[in-house]
């Protein structure tokens, strides 16, 4: 069936579906175990021609690097690498394999599943078999398999074991924990080490049990099983991983493996086999067998040393997670420091202290899920997969479900009812980035033009038409996926239905076949019934005596002058249709006319700043190229007329009002950038007054400090949203300006803050260009209002993100970009069902930068559970930390951070009591079990509560903190992975002859070497730090000076040095930069030098200066709430 | 004594002939520039009542004299506190003891150390008879120069607004160099432009909705100066700053090419008007801010704010009609009704401004040029009260107004412009006279003084007034009360006095004081009527009537006005005609009073009192004019001059009657306003065969060209320019004419007069004839 089917995925659109084959790819670098397997997939390849070949070069390419490694390691294999890849190229399938082989700690299952999916969901079949990629014979069998299960699985935990049966992989690796956890650390350090791959696939959970470790082989047995359980309901999903990995590869079940693996392993391992044991284990230093949990991962630390109540040996391991390092094995290699694991001797006696190597370890999960779905295309076609890691490199390609590149949820399985969903606290949000951009090699939404009539909707939720609709009485109606309501087929879509009754065009319409697809809006669909004009820029520049005098005015117009060739068009057209206008102002507004058929500019001051007004309509917006040279005439006259001002006082909304008013008056949308120095204290509207007062501080009022001081922004951002005037904001404060209250329109209306304090043109003119340059061109929509709709069962209660909301379920955005994020909770007001699953659909009607109206759906269905095993399999940590940290920022505005910070821990202790209640095998209390999918989550949610936001540090601004704290409220999963846990490579460690990045490291001190130099980056800082012993060499190299001394710490970008390592260096700086949405400012941290202390607030698993507990004291911490929760 | 007795020999042989009372009035009128409704007063208050024509004058006050150099120094004030009347011939000199007696109050004053070598061979030119009105120039104050302040709607059709740019541009050349030029322009907002800008043109936008204090305007325009923190040891230099208002008055002779430039570069305002809307026009705001502009920036100093206008205010105060044009600006019809929405409110906005506007010695122009009417009625006080020029044409692109506009900038036989700013008039007066009021472009001060009457005519209750801007043919009306009782008989020979001080800053920006002091005789009305009966001046009693009706009309209903016209003029024939009672036919009115009914009737009928076919803002126009023209000017307004051209001689005046419509004559009418060419039915004819090109009838060429050249002549001295009609017998136009003339012929009594001479006009109009019946009938009627 599939094979034929496939054949039309090929050419769908007519377009060769570039998406399709670019996904594979991209994909392929990341697997580096492939290698081994290869045999195996060779076999499969056979069967999947029907896949084009598109990318096989890409994939080499990719590919070397990273598979480098493991490829020795597997030893036979490495031959056959090369060779294969290029096979691999071909098909999904080897992803498939590959993912498999490595074994996915993480839902990685996806590849498997993608064969077999198809078969499980009733309603599903049709589509998913379609997209399938042509899984390979045998493997599709197995597929099916795990399929089949998937739906069974839900139901009932024992129908996986069915299922996998013969993999079983579960109870092998239990099998070898159990060994190893008898056999004591020894066992341990083979398990983990190379054994990391088994740990993976076994546990979803690491467990950290506490010291028990003698006692827990006792456990073993039962924790087996009492585990297995709840496993073989998640393999389906993402568990799978564990489950597939063995279940595929019939040779390497259970207990055999561990010792191959490690065999091979030990080599190279380090990547590989570590990261995937790591996931499991991470705390699971004490091995016990018991926590090999081959259900879940366990952490098993020590119990707190806050409970001193509980065992004995709590009150010694307080200090630490008694389990010494067992689990170092795993990084052995990579971390110098960290010696080995054999020989940590974890004797018995539970250690005083809990080894930070054997507590979780983000770097780990990441490098894990890199190498384990980094290679393999994530093909959308199945409900409810889990998608890699935000960290990972993947390619996706739609098969009827947007990309995660559009949304992610916290988890991917909901439960049915709402019961299940608070007894378990998940928040079940969707992290929702409707313009989000893709990779070059993915396509972009399809544009669907219905003509005049429209897109088809449903006729009573008016859902639009999506691939989850069921067309009925031989294509004459089609039934809504969310409310069921029959809606007519209007005789113009009318299509036959096939004998699977899905309709014949059904591969030639992207709304029937992919998960997010754009609509022409027609006219009813547009303000006033008619369709929109091009939208506008409006520069508004702040020339008050500061701003002059700092020559940012003389920057800014030297930079419009070429950046307003750049601003975005749409599609293949020469210029953009984006008009330009040019405000300046201090106390008053002065507004020109660069009509193109003027000599000279004319301006026109408004000081009626109190009723303020546009002036001019004609010539104040204009084409840039019609008007070129008069606009160059005012750029280069603006910084004169303005030289000799005195003028320190400026205005502040009466700017955002004069844009709007321009907007309304030439009937279009459009985008204010306004650049401002100072708090506006100018007699006008919205005047502000200096409020800042850090003794609020933990005080109860310190919410005051969030909130504008004044509700007139709010209400001009309310107009603004009508008028679709987005408005962006670059502050270039000397002092305390109140970001709270200035930012509340930029927030409102979906713009954007950019803050450079106490700007000086050497050091901050770059990154401000840059910004100024990204936030230019980058693709925005206007006028937008989002709404999503889901099944029956669950609803869109509650928002996050910059927007405005007039009612309770619609989204108004006066403009979206591609960076910003809108998160949406759901809750339950009714049950929802495993068959149908639950659907999400995301609509967002927008103005494009052309000026046409369009809407663009994001299509995800969800699976649905009863057993809330399945839902902490298929949770997303970055996801959930995405949304609690937008949670809780939002909170502060209304409570005392403290109240705020106690209830985030106290939700997520209720989460992973929960899971330990419910899931885990029973084990001793003093265990910490976390779910294998959450096992970051103590981590990460440690990282937000000592944000600065919830726990600023002396040094950080009242205006910092309400920056910060808007910032996030729009951030994509992937920003505040990295803001929240910062990215720290070892730069000594950099390769300069390749393309892959160094491991990152854990952001702690104490793995910071003094001869190393490291590079730390948040999103928004790069810090380079230097260690005081480096080489000179390196240094010679990297500064061009010869001596540590002679570093200048002001330095703001690296020296360009003809020299590898330098270029190299810089070239991974330049990487960096061009990931993220913001230009980061580089800071140069010399190694005792009083800079160190900003670094050091970035060593997130270290205490911090201003009271945020380290890692290993919160997870304690945690384990104690959840412990009291049990109890 | 050495008294001057000023006309003097000419009140001695009074009886002797009439001529030497018209030479004494038109001597007087030139030396002075003053004509009195009597020129010998009845010397008791009831007397002067009974004579029902108020004893007045009309000044004007700038009259030009040739003969009149000025003196370069101040004059010597009486030093009395409450007098301080100017030392002039009237008073009485003792040379020797170096004093003088102030003839109004009889203060006895040292002269001033400077005169000390006075004696009587040796006197200074204001104690010489013909000195009677004499100038000064006083070196006060360092001079400031004129300003002209431009306010110009853009809200215009491209080809006016080009002509208006044209016009403007040309001004520029026209001023002294040294003038402060500025320029506000106005549609849907108001912008005031910034003339120093180098590079990059720059102007200060207001909204066009929003009334603004004249401090808002001021704080926005950052004319107010910034507080300074005073430093300590840093003496404050105010040097440093030139004065903040140059940025948008500036020097003419410096921003000239830039300001050509931005004339040029004037766009129509650019906001879209749609299809059934008049432009939004802000012109009460634009005032507004012109007004607070030049209020805060140069008070008291001589300026023009000229505004430009090519329709109505539509929004904002001073907002005259809404942007509907389905609703119709409204009409007198509106107004009678009640039914003008916005006239109320919009005319106190322009009062205030008005009022604001002379309190600083600014003047307003309005100049209106459009179809349709522009709001006249509602901004009329701001020419009015200012002293400021009314112009109302069709269009920019008219001769009427280019040449009108041009004619601002005139210049005299000094090469001096023809305009003064900011006078201040006194009146001083013997004691038997009180002073009740002025009518004329010129506000009140307030001043009270012994002089002031309590029965007001006009503006009263004050000696002083406030002329902001003058020109040589501005005549003020003032009006007196005589108030020798009637049992205080006045000494014979006795005379009373009046003295006019006139204050200003001449166009070349001097402080000038011209004073003029007249006196008459007293006359006891009892035994001496017929001395004050041939001293009526019918001219200027006419004249100074009408401005009473006219300016009665501007606040009492038509009719009423009308009534009251007609009383007095019964009540001047009753005491005045000679009659038997009930006996019309026995009615006779002697020479220097018999115009008089015939100026009454016309004025009846005149566009300033009857507002049939006219609209408002004509009709304001109309008073305008007439409140501020001399004797001359307000006569042809009052009764247009008619001329006929014909073969049989040089042309003559005819009666302005129908029968004076010939088919071989060609008439010109000038009724001030229009210059009115007719040709005869005969003569159209003749034209129209073309006989004027032929060789043989040069004649008839020439006889074409009079009137044309007879036309040219008045246009080219007129402001402003008339409207220019040719026309012909017949043609549509000759409603001019015909509108005018007294209907001695019309459809009704067709028949009952001479056949062929005349054109009947179909009104239903009374004619002289039947007025002069009804006026002789009610005079001799013992009833009333």
């Amino acid at each position: 069936m599939s094979v034929n089917q496939q054949a039309h995925t090929g050419l769908p659109y007519g377009q060769p579906q570039p998406g399709y084959q670019g996904y594979q790819q991209s994909g392929y670098g990341g697997q580096q175990m492939p290698g081994v397997h290869h045999s195996q997939y060779g076999a499969y390849n056979g069967p999947l021609p029907g896949y084009q070949q598109p990318a096989p070069p890409q994939g080499t390419l990719r590919a070397p690097p990273t598979s480098g490694a493991p490829l020795p390691t597997s030893g036979a294999p490495v031959p056959a690498g090369q060779p294969v890849y290029s096979q691999f190229g071909q098909g999904d399938v080897q992803n498939g394999i590959a993912t498999s082989a490595v074994q996915m700690q993480r839902p990685s299952a996806s590849q498997p599943f993608i064969p077999g999916t198809a078969p499980t969901p009733v309603s599903q079949p049709a589509t998913f078999q379609q997209y399938g990629p042509p899984p390979t014979s045998a493997q599709q069998l197995t597929n099916h398999m795990a399929g089949m299960q998937i739906g069974s699985s839900t139901s009932a935990p024992p129908p996986a074991g069915l299922g996998y049966g013969p993999p079983t992989s579960v109870p092998p690796t239990s099998g070898s924990f159990t060994a190893t956890g008898s056999g004591l650390y020894t066992s341990y350090s083979s398990s983990q080490g190379p054994p990391p791959v088994t740990m993976t696939h076994g546990l979803p959970p690491t467990s950290l049990s506490q010291g028990l470790s003698l006692a827990q082989p006792a456990f073993s047995g039962p924790p087996l099983s009492a585990q297995r359980l709840p496993q073989a309901p998640g393999f389906v999903p993402p568990p799978c991983s564990t489950g597939i990995g063995p279940s595929s590869y019939p040779p390497t079940t259970g207990a055999p493996r561990p010792s191959t693996m490690q065999g091979s392993q030990l080599p190279g391992q380090a990547l590989t086999g570590l990261p995937t044991s790591q996931p499991n284990h991470v705390s699971s230093p004490p091995p016990h067998p018991s926590m090999s949990g081959p259900a879940m991962t366990g952490l098993q630390g020590p119990p707190p040393p806050t409970h001193p109540s509980q065992s004995g040996y709590q009150m010694q391991q307080n200090g630490s997670f008694g389990q010494v390092r067992g689990p170092q094995p795993n990084y052995g290699g990579a971390y110098p420091g960290t010696p080995n694991y054999g020989s940590q001797p974890a004797p018995p006696p539970p250690p005083k202290r809990l080894d930070p190597d054997s507590i979780p370890s983000p770097i780990q999960v990441i490098e894990d899920d890199r190498n384990n779905r980094g290679s393999e295309p994530f093909i959308t076609g199945v409900r409810g997969q889990v998608p890699p890691l935000v960290t990972t490199n993947f390619l996706v390609k739609d098969q009827g479900n947007a990309s995660p590149r559009y949304i992610r949820c916290t988890s991917y399985n909901i439960p049915c009812t709402s019961d299940m969903a608070k007894q378990s606290q998940v928040p079940l949000a969707a992290v929702i980035k409707p313009l989000a951009m893709l990779p070059t090699d993915e396509t972009p939404p399809y544009l669907v033009d219905h003509g005049e009539p429209g897109p088809i909707r449903c006729n009573r939720c008016k859902a639009y038409m999506c691939p989850f609709m069921q067309f009925i009485e031989g294509g004459r109606r089609f039934q809504c996926c969310f409310c069921s309501c029959v809606t007519e087929v209007p005789p113009h879509y009318f299509q036959h239905l096939d004998h699977t009754g899905k309709r014949v065009d059904f591969y030639d319409r992207p709304e029937l076949s992919l998960g997010s697809y754009e609509f022409l809006a027609t006219v009813s669909y547009c303000k006033n019934n008619k369709f929109p004009n091009p939208p506008a820029f409006i520069f508004m520049i702040d020339v008050s005596y500061n701003a002059v005098k700092s020559g940012l005015v003389r920057l800014i117009c030297e930079e419009l002058k070429s950046l307003l060739d750049y601003m975005p068009r749409e599609g293949n057209m020469e210029e953009s249709a984006i008009r330009v206008g040019f405000v300046t102002y201090n106390k008053v507004l002065h507004f020109y006319n660069v009509k193109s058929s003027l000599a000279q500019p004319q301006m026109m001051v408004v000081s009626d700043v109190a009723d303020m007004f546009v002036p001019l309509l004609d010539g104040f917006l204009v084409n840039v190229n019609e008007s070129r040279t008069v606009i160059v005439s005012l750029l280069d006259q603006i910084p004169e007329m303005f030289a000799d001002t005195r003028e320190t006082e400026t205005v502040f909304a009466p700017v955002i009002q004069a844009g709007m008013e321009a907007l309304k008056a030439a009937e279009c949308a459009g985008k204010l950038f306004i650049f401002h120095t100072s708090l506006p204290i100018a007699e006008a509207p919205g005047k502000l007054k200096n409020r800042d007062d850090r003794k609020l501080i933990n005080t109860d009022k310190e919410k005051t400090l969030f909130q504008p001081q004044t509700s007139f922004y709010s209400n001009l951002a309310k107009d603004c949203v009508a008028q679709g005037c987005c408005v962006d904001l670059f502050l270039f404060p000397n002092q305390y300006l109140d970001v709270a209250t200035l930012g509340v329109v930029p927030y409102q209306t979906g713009g954007t803050i950019y803050k450079y304090a106490y700007f000086q043109l050497e050091t901050d003119q770059e990154r401000f260009l840059n910004d100024l340059r990204k936030d230019v061109q980058k693709e925005v929509g206007f006028d937008a209002v989002m709404r999503v709709r889901t099944s029956t069962g669950i609803r869109a209660t509650d928002f996050f993100g910059a927007f405005y909301m007039s009612n309770t379920t619609d989204v108004e955005l006066a403009g979206l970009d591609c960076d910003k994020t809108i998160t949406v909770e759901f809750r339950h007001d009714d049950k929802l069902s495993e068959d149908s699953g639950a659907l999400l659909q995301c609509a967002l009607l927008y103005t494009n930068c052309a000026g046409q109206r369009r809407l663009r759906i994001h299509n995800l269905s969800l699976n649905c559970c009863t057993q809330l095993a399945d839902l902490y399999r298929n949770c997303e940590t970055d996801t959930l930390i995405n949304f609690l940290a937008k949670f809780a920022y939002r909170g502060v505005l209304n409570n005392p951070v403290k109240t705020v910070r106690d209830t985030l821990i106290n939700q997520c202790a209720q989460i992973l009591a929960c899971y330990r209640k419910n899931c885990a095998s029973p084990s001793s209390a003093g265990q910490l079990i976390l779910p294998e999918c959450m096992k970051l989550l103590p981590v990460y949610l440690n990282c937000v509560l000592k944000s600065d936001v919830l726990q600023p540090g002396a040094e950080v601004t009242t205006d910092d903190r309400a920056y910060i704290r808007q910032l996030v409220s729009s951030m994509d999963v992937a920003e505040t992975n990295v803001f929240f846990y910062p990215r720290l490579l070892p730069l000594t460690k950099v390769d300069v002859d390749s393309d892959t990045l160094p491991a990152a490291i854990r952001n702690s001190e104490e793995r910071l070497s003094k001869g190393d130099m490291y590079l730390l980056e948040n999103g928004l800082n790069i810090f380079v730090w230097v260690g005081v012993n480096v080489q000179q060499g390196l240094i010679q190299n990297l500064f061009g000076v010869s001596s540590f001394n002679h570093i200048s710490s002001t330095l703001n970008t690296l020296p360009v040095l003809e020299n590898p390592f330098s270029k190299r260096v810089r070239s991974i700086i330049d990487m960096f930069q061009a990931q993220r949405s913001r230009y980061m400012k580089l800071i140069i941290v010399k190694q005792e030098d009083k800079l160190e202390m900003l670094f050091k607030h970035f060593l997130v698993e270290d205490k911090s200066m201003s009271g945020g507990a380290s890692y290993v004291d919160f997870l304690c911490h945690m384990h104690k709430e959840i412990r009291q929760l049990l109890s | 004594m050495n008294m001057c007795h000023i006309g003097c020999p000419f009140f001695q042989n009074l009886e002797d002939s009439m001529a030497t009372y018209l030479e004494f009035i038109q001597q007087n009128e030139e030396r002075d520039g003053v004509r009195f409704s009597w020129n010998v007063w009845p010397s008791s208050r009831l007397e002067a009542t009974r004579m029902v024509v108020p004893l007045a004058c009309l000044l004007t006050p700038l009259k030009e004299r040739l003969d009149l150099p000025p003196v370069q120094y101040e004059p010597v004030l009486c030093s009395r506190q409450t007098c301080k009347a100017v030392l002039n011939p009237l008073c009485q000199v003792d040379y020797r003891a170096k004093l003088w007696a102030c003839n109004f109050c009889f203060q006895r004053n040292q002269f001033p150390p400077a005169y000390a070598g006075i004696s009587e061979i040796n006197q200074p030119a204001e104690l010489m008879p013909q000195f009677s009105t004499i100038e000064y120039i006083v070196q006060r104050g360092s001079p400031t120069p004129l300003i002209f302040l431009y306010v110009v709607d853009t809200c215009l059709e491209e080809e006016d607004l080009q002509a208006l740019k044209e016009s403007l541009q040309m001004s520029l050349s026209l001023l002294p160099p040294e003038a402060l030029v500025g320029l506000i322009t106005f549609g849907r907002m108001v912008q005031v432009h910034e003339l120093s800008c180098e590079g990059i043109s720059k102007s200060y936008v207001f909204r066009g909705t929003k009334d603004l204090t004249a401090k808002q305007i001021q704080d926005m325009l950052g004319l107010t100066r910034p507080v300074v923190p005073v430093q300590q040891g840093r003496p404050l230099q105010p040097q440093e700053q030139p004065p903040i208002s140059s940025r948008f008055l500036q020097p003419i002779h410096k921003i000239d090419m830039n300001l050509t430039d931005l004339l040029g570069e004037l766009q129509r305002d650019p906001w879209p008007v749609t299809q059934g809307k008049r432009p939004l026009r802000s012109t009460g705001v634009a005032l507004s801010i012109a007004v607070g502009l030049l209020e805060g920036t140069f008070p008291n100093t001589g300026a023009r704010i000229m505004l430009f206008t090519g329709g109505p205010p539509t929004q904002g105060p001073g907002m005259v009609v809404g942007d509907e044009l389905k609703t119709p600006i409204r009409s007198w019809h509106d107004i009678e009704k009640d039914n003008a929405r916005f006239m109320k409110k919009a005319t106190k906005h322009y009062e205030i401004l008005a009022n604001r506007t002379a309190a600083n010695g600014h003047c307003i122009d309005i100049y209106a040029c459009a179809l349709d009417q522009t709001g006249l009625l509602e901004m009329k006080c701001c020419a009015n009260l200012t002293g400021g020029h009314m112009v109302m044409g069709d269009s920019f692109n008219t001769s009427l107004f280019k040449q009108t506009f041009q004619r601002v900038f005139s210049k005299d036989f000094n090469g001096e412009f023809r305009m003064a700013f900011g006078a201040t008039l006194e009146v001083k007066t013997s004691r038997e006279l009180k002073i009740s009021g002025a009518i004329g472009p010129c506000v009140s001060l307030n001043a009270k003084g012994p002089c002031v009457s309590e029965n007001e005519l006009g503006i009263g209750g004050t000696c002083q007034w406030k002329i902001c801007s003058l020109d040589p043919s501005s005549t003020l009306a003032i009006y007196f009360e005589v108030v020798n009782q009637h049992n205080a008989p006045i000494p014979q020979g006795g005379r009373g006095a009046a003295q006019f001080v006139t204050q200003y800053q001449h166009s070349s920006t001097q402080r000038r004081i011209r004073v003029t002091t007249i006196a008459r005789n007293w006359a006891d009305a009892q035994s001496q009527l017929q001395h004050i009966e041939a001293a009526f001046d019918q001219e200027a009693a006419a004249v100074l009537m009408a401005r009473l009706g006219v300016y009665r009309a501007e606040s009492e209903e038509g009719p009423d006005v009308l009534r009251w016209l007609d009383r007095q003029l019964i009540r001047l024939c009753q005491k005045f005609g000679q009659y038997n009672k009930d006996d019309p036919n026995s009615f006779r009115l002697s020479d220097s009073f018999s115009l008089y009914p015939q100026f009454m009737f016309h004025l009846r009928r005149s566009p300033f009192l009857q507002v049939f076919n006219n609209s408002p803002d004509e009709s304001s126009y109309y008073r305008h004019h007439f409140a501020r023209q001399d004797l001359t000017q307000s006569l042809i307004m009052i009764q247009p001059i008619l001329y006929s051209y014909s073969f049989s001689g040089p042309p003559e005046p005819v009666l302005l009657d129908s029968s004076s419509i010939l088919a071989d004559r060609i008439l010109l009418m000038d009724t001030f306003f229009q210059i009115v060419i007719y040709l005869g039915e005969t003569i159209a004819q003749w034209q129209k065969a073309g006989y004027q090109d032929m060789p043989e009838y040069e004649n008839f060429k020439h006889l074409l060209q009079a009137p044309l050249d007879d036309a040219q002549e008045i246009l080219q001295t007129r402001f402003p320019m008339p409207r220019y009609i040719n026309t012909e017998h017949g043609g549509s136009q000759a409603r001019f004419l015909l509108s005018k003339v007294n209907p001695s012929q019309t459809h009704n009594n067709l028949y009952a007069w001479g056949q062929e001479s005349g054109s009947p006009i179909l009104t239903d109009d009374v004619s002289l004839q039947v007025f002069m019946d009804h006026l002789k009938k009610l005079a001799v009627s013992s009833a009333s």
